[in-house]
């Protein structure tokens, strides 16, 4: 075995590990202070626990590639909203009476393509200015939002579809179909950064920016791609949630930025780029509705969730410190 | 093509900056099969030139030839794909890829659809490691491998493609003797594949085992081209600096002082183990050895940047414990460290502040910084250590090498310390400014000071220093003082052989 | 020499860049409606800034530190609330110093993580945010906090009252500006701010005892959240859980639009208040011309970019990014 590997090893493993631990906490817990009756380890429950990762955890898959490749994306919470208006306000516009259900289609498209747009937007702006990714999306979090109240003021956006919300209850192997959507999504992107050429630069650009310029990567166009990615993502985790719940209000998505960086740094993706895995992130966003969902189960309200979030992720950030000191001997800077 | 038919062919490359002429009319060529040392002063030329070569830059006039043809250089990529293939000083690996990823940066073979071809991607690697005769494989992280095997990665990129010139920028820097010999049988392997080699390097011990011509740039200029067999390193040092640079054996004594700095059975974990030494004031003692010889963790341990595991540090006779700089600069120890950027400025700052810093606590009239104090102070130093700048309020980012070590030199030496510990005090200095700052360090020394210096260049310990410790993998092997020393015993130590002759 | 003379007018367009525009607004705003620049309203701009301000100026030190807060919304949030109900419990003249106590604990305690224990500051004051949210949430129970005789109380005084013909905010607002401004620019402390910024290894090398001076600086950030909390639960003398949320994004905005840059280092005091009023001035613009709130969402956004890339160009000496 080759020094690091055990570290490797156990930082892969971790957030695994994290996860057991919960469900052995939670079941034990629930046994004892749980006002339902149910076990909390439920199989039901468990599909629903999938189910309702999907919306941030779609975006996570996304927010992992722009992480490793040495970016972050603060703006998604944004473009998660006006994705989701303009999926709902698409189907009631005039030009698609005709189209029947057939509009299903057509909005899924619209949203999907607004949310690449607004990410090819952050792009461009990070690639061709040269302002860190940070300021850029800071600044797109307060300029989407507004794009999202300037659609529709401060009133909240519905439109129900039947045949869309049968969709989007649906079960197929007893998996919802925002659990597929989040499967699916989670192998694409494994896909993208594991075999092409585009996810392993990403990771060199993250690595060694300096060095992959020297070797005539073309930095400007993989970030730019990465930032449609994200863009794609926060539409299609739009697309997914609203179909079924039909309406939306300006405020939608706001905070989603820290929940899905908060799943992403629980998997282990290193904050400066270059490192970081798809399947940690997954179990990341795992931990995450299974630590708000437990803390549910056995009667702690939304503060106590809140609370025992953000001192968990500053507790993991502790734990990867401590696990990297090279010994007693280093340099105290 | 014949052989007489250069690999790679330079004519008359011009290139302005803004208020810089950085090249003017340079040319030069390589013929196949030879290696062909480039050398001069920093701010010289040399990296410019390169960047022009690998299409970072566009040239203003000239033209570049590769065989018989001009080309046009638009970037590192087809610099590479026209043969030209550039092995970089500073490490230039992503350390979370694998070795074989590492090795086909920016141009892994692909299958349909932009997928990644690992069969071929690291059965390619591995013929080329081969080669090398080093002991990992493709699949190896970076990021676990020691820096000179991080080297021998960045080596063996110039052998991914049919190359017509390989630029080698200092290649030995962090290599030691044996890789060294493995790097130098590469080359000869390059070579004899008729192969042109650009070698860039300071160490004209290098230079001259292995180049067959020397050509030196001078401000930008081409200043001729020598045959290394015919010409010897004063006749090249003067073509780089315009002059003949004086680097005799330190024969100056002064008369010593007391012991000022003792340091007994000294150890660090796994860096340094039972260091012994004293330094008296009025003397300079050189460390000489190997880069991760120890030498430098010493040192940082004497200012309290490390815990010792074992041993004791006294200072004037008395024994002291030392658990951070500001402790260490109570008790008048000083460094200058060896990371001029990165530990010893804050470059976005000025000079005054810069050299005020580790004292700004005391410059005080009442609650504030008493600027004027601090102004006085730099006025002092920049007139005694001759600080080349336009005023105080320029930023340090913008002075060159030289100037920003004074900056660095007199910021310690406005603390009035008693023992001063210099670490690669002339890296990346040209070699003008060398001279200068190895005078100022006698000085010092003269006027009382126990001073240290930690030097990776042989001629600059010989010139400077009293006496001098040679280190070996975290020990000391021997102490010489000056007039025992020789070059071959003093290679000896440092290699880890235990002299066999006289032992003083 | 041409090339010369351009790089200086750019140089001199990206210092002095914002200050143009913010100039350039004025007298478009005060073209569309005359009430502009009317004393009455500036006062009242500068005013509502000063929550916004207070804020500012103790972020900018951590900035300069090369740090970042997210949770300085939050934290006020805890203080606003904290404050409103110590207030029926202690009295106002106890509840002031034990809120400013319980701030500073927070801070502390921000302060020990990423000083001392050196974790990263962003991932840091972003379980930072959630957590002292979930601690607000706790402390109130969930519910709103008002003060039961909202009339018969002094307390008012820090958000209503009015001194010299100015109001409190705004007083507190410039001479904690003047205070931290000066602290900053002329003392050993602000020294060392900007060196552990500018090069937080060259610090230590010159016996700077950074952790110690990261510490101060978050001290010195949750000292002006619970001045703003105070500010803010003075005003309105009740509020919800939530009225600190989003500030943390704004106030950073504010910061980086006076030009501290978030690679530390860089930035002052004075420019920070221009970048809060500039934030204030286009906000209270916009509404004057009949636009609504959310329209000042996306111009704040468009003149972040642009006064960050006049900023980045100018050193760069080039408009667009050499990015290939």
């Amino acid at each position: 075995m080759q020094p690091g590997t055990l570290s490797t090893f156990l930082k892969r493993g971790a957030i695994w590990g994290f996860i057991v631990l919960e469900l052995i906490f939670f079941s034990v817990a629930g046994e004892f202070l749980s006002l339902s009756e149910k076990a909390f380890m439920d199989f039901d429950n468990m599909l629903l626990l999938f189910k309702q990762s999907a919306p941030i955890g779609i975006i996570a898959m996304g927010m992992t590639v722009i992480m490793i490749n040495g970016n972050i994306d603060l703006s998604v919470g944004a473009t998660y909203a006006i994705c989701a208006i303009v999926l709902l306000d698409a189907m009631s516009w005039p030009v698609f009476a005709g189209l029947g259900d057939a509009v299903i289609p057509v909005a899924w498209l619209l949203a999907l393509l607004t949310g690449v747009a607004l990410g090819a937007l952050n792009g461009l702006i990070v690639w061709k200015t040269g302002v860190d990714a940070f300021i850029v999306t800071l600044g797109s979090m307060l300029g989407y939002r507004g794009l999202v109240f300037m659609y529709n003021g401060e009133q909240p956006t519905s439109h129900l579809n039947w045949t869309l919300v049968d969709f989007a209850e649906a079960q197929f192997l007893w998996l919802h179909t925002a659990t597929w959507f989040l499967l699916i999504v989670t192998a694409v992107i494994w896909f993208l950064m594991n075999r092409t050429v585009h996810g392993r630069n990403a990771y060199a650009i993250g690595d060694n920016r300096e060095a992959a310029v020297n070797a005539g990567i073309r930095v400007g166009p993989h970030m730019m791609i990465n930032f449609m990615i994200i863009g794609f993502l926060a539409a299609l985790s739009a697309v997914v949630f609203y179909s079924e719940s039909g309406s939306v209000n300006p405020n939608d998505g706001e905070l989603y930025e820290l929940w899905v960086i908060t799943a992403v740094v629980l998997g282990g993706t290193k904050l400066a780029g270059g490192a970081g895995s798809i399947v940690s992130t997954f179990g990341g966003v795992l931990a995450i509705q299974l630590l708000r969902k437990g803390l549910a189960h056995i009667g702690a309200d939304t503060s106590t969730v809140n609370l025992v979030i953000g001192l968990i992720l500053i507790a993991v950030l502790f734990l990867d410190r401590q696990l990297n000191v090279k010994g007693k001997e280093e340099l105290k800077i | 093509m014949t052989d007489d038919t250069p690999a790679l062919r330079l004519e008359g490359i011009v290139k302005t900056f803004p208020g810089v002429r950085a090249l003017d009319g340079v040319s030069f060529s390589v013929m196949p099969g030879e290696v062909h040392a480039l050398m001069g002063e920093n701010g010289a030329g040399k990296s410019t030139l390169m960047k022009v070569l690998g299409g970072i830059h566009q040239p203003d006039a000239g033209k570049i030839i590769v065989g018989e043809r001009p080309v046009v250089m638009s970037g590192p990529l087809e610099a590479k794909a026209k043969g030209i293939v550039f092995i970089h000083q500073e490490l230039s690996l992503a350390e979370e890829l694998t070795v074989a990823e590492n090795i086909y940066l920016g141009e892994l073979p692909r299958k349909r659809f932009g997928l990644v071809d690992w069969d071929r991607l690291y059965a390619r690697t591995d013929a080329i490691l081969k080669k090398l005769k080093v002991s990992f494989d493709a699949r190896t992280r970076v990021g676990d491998l020691s820096i000179a095997n991080q080297q021998m990665v960045e080596i063996a990129r110039a052998l991914t493609v049919e190359a017509k010139a390989v630029i080698f920028d200092e290649p030995t820097a962090s290599l030691t003797d044996a890789e060294k010999v493995v790097l130098f049988d590469v080359i000869a392997d390059l070579q004899s594949a008729g192969v042109g080699i650009i070698y860039i390097s300071h160490r004209m011990e290098e230079i001259f085992k292995i180049t067959d011509r020397i050509s030196v740039l001078r401000d930008g200029q081409y200043r001729g081209t020598l045959d290394t067999a015919e010409t010897t390193e004063e006749e090249v040092t003067q073509l780089m600096i315009g002059r003949s640079l004086d680097l005799s054996r330190n024969v100056s004594h002064h008369t010593l002082g007391d012991v000022a700095l003792e340091v007994r059975g000294l150890s660090c974990g796994p860096l340094f183990q039972e260091i012994d030494f004293e330094v008296r004031s009025g003397e300079v003692v050189g460390f000489y050895g190997l880069v991760g010889a120890g030498r430098t963790e010493i040192a940082e341990t004497l200012f309290g940047l490390r815990d010792p595991s074992a041993g004791s540090i006294l200072l004037d006779g008395a024994e002291v414990r030392i658990n951070s700089p500001a402790d260490a600069i109570a008790l008048g120890i000083s460094l200058v460290p060896e990371d001029r950027k990165g530990q010893g400025l804050v470059l976005g700052m000025n000079c005054r502040d810069n050299m005020t810093l580790p004292q700004v606590d005391d410059l005080t009239a009442g609650p504030f910084v008493a600027e004027g104090s601090e102004v006085a102070i730099f006025d002092q130093y920049r007139d005694k250590l001759d600080i080349r700048t336009p005023g105080w309020k320029q930023l340090v980012g913008n002075l060159s090498g030289g100037n920003q070590q004074k900056i660095v030199i007199g910021k310690w030496l406005s603390m009035h310390p008693r023992v001063l510990i210099v670490d690669e005090p002339t890296r990346g200095i040209d070699v003008g400014s060398k001279s200068e700052i190895h005078n100022l360090i006698r000085d010092l020394a003269a006027q009382g000071y126990a001073v240290i210096v930690i030097s990776s260049e042989m001629p600059e310990v010989l010139h400077v220093s009293d006496r001098i410790v040679a280190m070996y993998s975290g020990r000391i092997m021997r102490t010489f003082t000056s007039d025992e020393v020789t070059e071959d015993n003093l290679i000896q130590a440092i290699s880890g052989i235990r002299s066999t002759g006289r032992v003083a | 020499m041409t090339s010369v003379t351009k790089t200086q007018i750019g140089g001199f367009l990206a210092r002095q860049g914002i200050l143009v525009a913010f100039a350039l607004f004025i007298i478009g705003f005060t073209l569309a409606n005359q009430r502009f620049l009317d004393p009455d309203n500036i006062l009242g701009v500068v005013r509502s800034s000063a929550i916004l301000g207070v804020m500012a100026l103790g972020v900018t030190f951590v900035v300069i530190s090369g740090n970042l807060d997210l949770s300085v919304g939050s934290m006020m949030s805890f203080s606003t609330i904290v404050v409103l109900d110590l207030h029926d419990k202690l009295g106002p003249t106890l509840a002031i110093p034990a809120m400013f106590a319980m701030t500073l604990c927070l801070g502390a305690f921000i302060g020990f993580l990423v000083g001392y224990l050196k974790l990263n500051s962003l991932i840091v004051t972003l379980g930072m945010l959630s957590a002292i949210h979930g601690l607000t949430l706790t402390y109130s129970g969930g519910q709103n906090m008002d003060i039961a005789d909202k009339a018969g109380t002094w307390f008012s005084v820090f958000g209503q009252g009015e001194a010299l013909g100015i109001p409190v905010p705004i007083l507190i607002f410039l001479l904690l500006a003047a205070v931290l401004g000066t602290i900053l620019a002329r003392t050993p402390f602000g020294r060392k701010v900007y060196a552990v910024g500018g090069n937080g290894t060259a610090a230590t090398f010159s016996g700077i005892r950074r952790a110690r001076v990261v510490f101060a600086c978050y001290l010195m950030s949750a000292f002006c959240v619970a001045t703003a909390g105070l500010i803010q639960a003075s005003r309105s003398l009740g509020s919800q859980n939530t009225v600190g949320q989003g500030l943390e994004l704004e106030v950073l905005a504010a910061v980086i639009l006076g030009g501290a840059s978030l690679l530390g280092g860089s930035g002052t005091i004075f420019k920070t208040v221009i970048g809060v009023l500039i934030l204030g001035f286009i906000q209270n613009g916009l509404l004057l011309v009949g636009l609504q709130f959310y329209v000042q969402y996306v111009v704040t956004w468009v003149i972040i970019i642009l006064a960050v890339w006049l900023d980045v160009a100018a050193k760069r000496g080039k408009l667009l990014s050499p990015i290939a």
